[in-house]
């Protein structure tokens, strides 16, 4: 079956474009973030959710993207809302579906029963369409490894922090706040081999603070953020890439490995000390992370 | 489709598209469009406006549109959108790509 969705792909950069905002959703992808997600939800009032829906199924069937994940935010389905987007986004193409308010496997799952029904309906493959869950609640939090073992189709979990910091009778401060939040997400999303996002940093004028958040995901483990404005991206892909000792020695144990490979020998050693796999997936992880940053998309020359 | 009432759908904002229709007993569909690109895409525009609200099946109408850069698509939105709201039906028919 075609899927129209990666499992595993760089997303450094998620980015959140309002979609009842036409001007917006055309430009969205001359940013150079490796995801965009359109939203239904919380940028859209609740009287223009039709209009809206109109926007983006009608941008999702004719607007070219390039080589961008598409993603939807939809509205939960318990505020009836969830259903009505899934009908108009699905037949238009998303390659993601992105769940707000996760509080249970059960959400997960009642959300896939909706997209597979509508797939069937539109002779699209039952499948298609990948998913993505956001926790936003204590019970989500506590819930998380459930969540993201809930559905093949998920690529990822991601926090969603206002609504959380709420629910925990706190505010958005250095992230101690979040840090156990971050820690169960991250380790459900390993756990089940999918992608670890991380929420937004809405104080868009604060570099400063927004280079601290990302310095902190990044040790933590995590894929990437969603961002609010496209001039976070740039910033967040540098901060994002590795130092340059890092990377010189991924190289150098990359070149290891392939010198083994070419003596027929099994076992690779560098500087005598042998490089085991984790060394390997690291190595790897951080040239892709490099050649993402320095290949010049075509997207963004244009 | 049957209109009941006037509606609205869309904003101002650049790259939008705002398009009200009113409801007609008769005389076909009358179209006053104005754009910031009229010289350029004013037909394409009028055209795509007559064009989805003949897909939805709206005979009679007088609609008016303000349209500041909207791409066709954009257009297409908005004019699907305002139809249905001034029929005041809901049951949308989202077709695949």
């Amino acid at each position: 079956m075609e899927k129209r969705y990666v499992k595993e792909r760089l997303r450094r950069s998620m980015m959140f474009v309002p979609g009842n905002n036409p001007g917006m959703i055309t430009d969205a992808r001359i940013y150079g973030a490796d995801s965009i997600m359109f939203d239904l939800e919380d940028s859209v009032a609740y009287t223009e959710k039709d209009t809206a829906r109109f926007l983006v199924h009608n941008a999702l069937k004719t607007l070219d993207f390039g080589q961008k994940e598409i993603v939807v935010r939809i509205n939960d389905l318990s505020s009836g809302l969830g259903v009505q987007d899934l009908e108009a986004i699905i037949p238009a193409g998303v390659h993601v579906v992105r769940l707000p308010k996760t509080d249970s496997a059960q959400d997960v799952i009642d959300c896939e029963r909706e997209i597979a029904r509508i797939e069937a309906k539109h002779g699209i493959p039952v499948g298609a369409t990948g998913m993505m869950a956001a926790i936003e609640s204590s019970g989500g939090v506590l819930s998380a490894r459930e969540i993201a073992h809930a559905s093949d189709r998920l690529i990822g979990v991601a926090l969603g922090a206002e609504d959380y910091v709420t629910d925990l009778r706190t505010t958005r401060a250095d992230g101690t706040e979040l840090l156990f939040a971050r820690s169960m997400i991250l380790n459900a999303a390993r756990s089940a081999g999918i992608a670890a996002l991380d929420t937004v940093y809405s104080d868009v004028n604060n570099e400063e603070g927004f280079l601290a958040e990302v310095s902190l995901i990044r040790k933590l483990g995590f894929d990437g953020k969603s961002v609010i404005n496209p001039r976070q991206i740039g910033i967040l892909h540098k901060a994002l890439l590795p130092s340059e000792k890092d990377l010189k020695k991924a190289y150098a144990v990359m070149e290891a490995i392939a010198e083994a490979n070419a003596k027929g020998s099994g076992v690779a050693s560098l500087n005598g000390k042998m490089i085991d796999r984790p060394v390997v997936t690291r190595a790897q992880r951080l040239i892709a992370l490099f050649e993402a940053y320095t290949a010049k998309e075509e997207d963004e020359e244009e | 489709m049957q209109l009941k009432k006037t509606a609205v759908a869309g904003t101002m904002e650049s790259g939008d598209i705002m398009i009200t229709i009113d409801p007609k007993e008769s005389g076909g569909i009358t179209l006053d469009l104005s754009s910031n690109v009229m010289q350029q895409f004013g037909r394409q525009i009028e055209a795509v406006i007559r064009e989805t609200l003949a897909g939805l099946g709206v005979e009679h109408a007088e609609v008016s549109a303000v349209d500041k850069g909207a791409l066709d698509c954009t257009v297409r939105a908005r004019a699907s959108a305002a139809a249905f709201r001034a029929a005041e039906r809901s049951d949308y028919q989202w077709e695949a790509k």
